[in-house]
C-alpha cells in the first residue's frame, strides 16, 4: 500500500518539507518522565470568567452560524481593542474579519494578495506557518537571516537588500516565536518606508502584543501610513490563554478584507460561534486575569534567563512571548542533537532552533509557559547536561578568593 | 524590588528559594533576603504556612462558622470581645462583618459534640456575646485560592509550535 497516490498529489504540497517539530514530538512522546518546555501555548487554562460566558451562550441557544465576518458585537469590541491600544480605527463591518485562529488569516493573507511567483520576504528563524503558507498560496518565500548579535530583529538594510521586481509581501511578527525578539518604534518606522518606497503588503503578526515585557509595543498598522498596506492579525490564544477555541482576527484595508473574506466564506463559513462568545468576553473583561498572567510570564522570564547565565549558556533577553532562545554552540552539539540527547539524558523536551527556518541553528527554544517547579527542575537537569559537555559558567577570581559569576560575559544584552 | 509582587510570590509559594525569588524578581539575592527579613521582623509577614488537604488523611476534624452577634461596648467597641473569643486555640479565625451579624468566627474540634460544647460553655457566655448561629461545614470546595482535589490538570501537547 506504499506511496500508492503519491504521484498524484500536488507537487506544491509535496514540496513542502515534513515539520521539524513534528518529528521531534514523536521522539517527546515515547519518553517518560519528561518536563516539556517546548509548548507554545500558555500553562493556563482559559480564565473561567470566559469559559463560564461560553457555556452561558451555549445554553442560551446560540449554536448557529454567524455572518461571514463573525459577529457584528465581536468585530466591534475588536475595533475598540485595536483602538484603545494603538488608535488605529478599523470599520468593524468591513475591516475586521473574525477567523479560526491567526493560523487561518495568516493562509487567508497569503491567498488573498499572492500571485504565483511572487516573493514573500521572511524573517528567520520565525514561526512555522509562514513559509508553507506562503509557498501554497503559490508564493515564493524569501529568507532573511536575523542573529543573536542583532537582537533577532529585522533590520529595513536587510529587508532593502532582499527587494526584487517580483516582492510583493514583507512578514513580520513581533514579539517572536521562537527568539522572544521585540522590535523598536524606530526599526519598525524604518521598515515602513522600505514598504512604503517598495510598493510592499506588510502582513504583521501581532499576536504575542500583550506579552511583551519591555512596556513598549508598537503596531505596524498604527505607523504614518500603514494601516493601508498592513494586514494586521491578532488573537486570543495567547493572551487569553485561548489557544483550543480557535479564535483571531484580521484587521485591513477593505480591499483585503473583502478578498479575505471570500475565501473564508467558502472554506470555513464562519468561526465558531462559541468560540466568539469567548472571545467577547476576553475582550470586554478579560484585563485582569491577562495582566496578572503576563507579570507571571515575567517573572519566569527573569528565572530562565538567570538560569542560562549560570550554566554559560548565552542567551540574549528576549524581550517578549514567552520564548527565550539560548544559543547552544558551545557545547558542540547541533540544535537537533542537543535537543535530542538533552530529552534522552534529561528528560527536558525543547525545540531544536532549526525548526523555525535555517537561522535557527545551534539555538534551542525555550518555553517557560510552565510552572515555576517545572522551570527550576528542568533547568537543574540542563545545567547538569551541559557541564557535562565541558560548558561552565565563566568565572573571575577576586582578590578576596572567592568566585563570582561574570554576568557580563555571559549573557549578551542583559 | 517590588514588596508586594515579593508578598504575593511567597503567599501563594513560600517554598521558593531565595534564588528562584531573586531571579523572578530580577534582584540581587542579598537584597531579597534583607527584604524578608524586614518583612518578618515587622511582621508583615507573619508565618509561613502549608495548605493541607486533610480529606487525604485519616483525621476527625470538623469545622463551623459561628455566627456572633454582640453588643459593642464603650471605648472598645467590638475590639474586646473579639479578643475574648480570638484567644480561644479553637478558634481559626475571627472577623468583624458589615450585616446581620458582628463576628464570623470559624472553630475547629475534634467532634461536632466538642464544637458545641465549645460554643455553648466558652462562646456564647461570654459577656457581650448576645446570641450565635452554628453553622457546621459539611465541605470545604476551595481555600485560600486553592481548589480542594482539583482535577484540571496540564492537558497540552508536549510539543507545539
Ligand atoms: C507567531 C505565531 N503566530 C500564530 C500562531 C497560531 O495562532 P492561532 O492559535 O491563533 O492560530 C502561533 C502559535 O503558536 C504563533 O506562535
Amino acid at each position: 500500500m506504499k506511496n500508492m497516490w503519491e504521484e498524484k498529489l500536488s507537487p506544491v504540497v509535496k514540496s513542502i518539507p515534513p515539520s521539524g517539530i513534528r518529528k521531534f514530538f514523536d521522539l517527546v512522546s515515547e519518553t517518560r518522565g519528561v518536563i516539556s518546555l517546548g509548548v507554545g501555548e500558555p500553562d493556563f487554562v482559559t480564565p473561567w470568567h470566559i469559559r463560564e460566558a461560553a457555556i452561558y451562550a451555549i445554553e442560551q441557544g446560540y449554536t448557529m452560524y454567524t455572518s461571514n465576518y463573525g459577529l457584528l458585537e465581536l468585530r466591534e469590541v475588536i475595533r475598540d481593542d485595536i483602538y484603545k491600544n494603538y488608535e488605529v480605527q478599523y470599520d468593524p463591518r468591513a475591516e475586521i474579519l473574525v477567523t479560526v485562529g491567526v493560523s487561518e488569516a495568516l493562509d487567508l493573507a497569503m491567498r488573498a494578495v499572492i500571485c504565483p511567483g511572487d516573493e514573500v520576504l521572511i524573517p528567520e528563524p520565525s514561526y512555522v506557518s509562514y513559509a508553507p503558507t506562503a509557498v501554497l498560496a503559490g508564493g515564493k518565500p524569501v529568507f532573511m537571516q536575523t542573529t543573536m548579535d542583532n537582537n533577532f530583529v529585522l533590520t529595513p538594510e536587510q529587508v532593502e537588500k532582499s527587494i526584487t521586481p517580483r516582492t510583493k509581501v514583507l512578514m513580520i511578527s513581533y514579539p517572536n516565536n521562537p527568539t522572544g525578539a521585540v522590535m523598536d518604534r524606530e526599526t519598525m518606522l524604518g521598515l515602513a518606508e522600505v514598504a512604503k518606497k517598495h510598493d510592499l503588503i506588510i502582513i504583521s503578526d501581532e499576536i504575542y502584543d500583550k506579552l511583551n515585557y519591555t512596556g513598549e509595543q508598537t503596531c505596524m498598522a498604527a505607523l504614518p501610513g500603514m494601516r493601508e498596506r498592513t494586514i494586521l492579525l491578532n488573537g486570543f490564544s495567547k493572551a487569553y490563554a485561548m489557544t483550543g477555541w480557535r479564535i483571531a482576527y484580521a484587521a485591513a484595508h477593505a480591499d483585503f478584507i473583502s478578498a479575505m473574506t471570500k475565501i473564508h466564506q467558502y472554506s470555513i463559513l464562519c468561526t465558531p460561534i462559541s468560540a466568539q462568545m469567548a472571545a467577547m468576553e476576553a475582550l470586554k473583561n478579560g484585563d485582569t486575569a491577562m495582566k496578572k498572567m503576563v507579570r507571571e510570564f515575567n517573572r519566569r522570564r527573569h528565572l530562565v534567563l538567570q538560569g542560562f547565565k549560570d550554566m554559560g549558556l548565552p542567551c540574549f533577553e528576549p524581550g517578549g512571548a514567552f520564548y527565550a532562545f539560548p544559543n547552544i554552540e558551545v557545547t558542540g552539539l547541533s540544535s537537533e542533537e542537543f535537543a535530542e540527547q538533552l530529552l534522552q539524558e534529561a528528560q527536558v523536551a525543547t525545540v531544536p532552533g532549526s525548526a523555525f527556518g535555517d537561522a535557527g541553528e545551534g539555538y534551542i527554544r525555550v518555553s517557560y509557559a510552565s510552572s515555576i517547579e517545572d522551570i527550576s527542575e528542568a533547568l537543574r537537569r540542563m545545567g547538569k547536561f551541559v557541564r557535562r559537555r565541558g560548558v561552565f559558567p565563566k568565572k573571575v577570581s577576586t582578590s578576596s578568593g572567592t568566585d563570582f559569576v561574570q554576568k557580563e560575559g555571559i549573557c549578551n544584552n542583559v | 524590588m517590588n514588596e508586594k509582587e515579593l508578598l504575593e510570590l511567597l503567599e501563594t509559594n513560600a517554598n521558593l528559594s531565595i534564588a528562584e525569588i531573586s531571579a523572578m524578581l530580577n534582584a540581587s539575592e542579598d537584597e531579597v533576603k534583607e527584604k524578608i527579613k524586614e518583612l518578618e521582623s515587622n511582621k508583615t509577614i507573619l508565618r509561613y504556612m502549608t495548605l493541607v488537604n486533610w480529606e487525604k488523611c485519616e483525621r476527625e476534624q470538623v469545622e463551623a462558622l459561628i455566627e456572633v452577634r454582640i453588643t459593642p461596648q464603650r471605648e472598645v467597641g467590638y475590639d474586646a470581645v473579639a479578643e475574648r473569643i480570638y484567644r480561644f486555640p479553637e478558634v481559626r479565625s475571627v472577623k468583624l462583618m458589615s450585616g446581620t451579624y458582628d463576628l464570623a468566627v470559624f472553630v475547629e474540634g475534634k467532634s461536632m459534640q466538642k464544637v458545641a460544647h465549645f460554643v455553648n460553655t466558652k462562646l456564647a457566655t461570654i459577656e457581650g456575646v448576645v446570641n450565635t448561629v452554628t453553622h457546621f461545614v459539611l465541605k470545604t470546595y476551595k481555600k485560600d485560592g486553592v481548589i480542594i482535589g482539583d482535577q484540571e490538570e496540564d492537558r497540552r501537547l508536549m510539543i507545539s509550535p
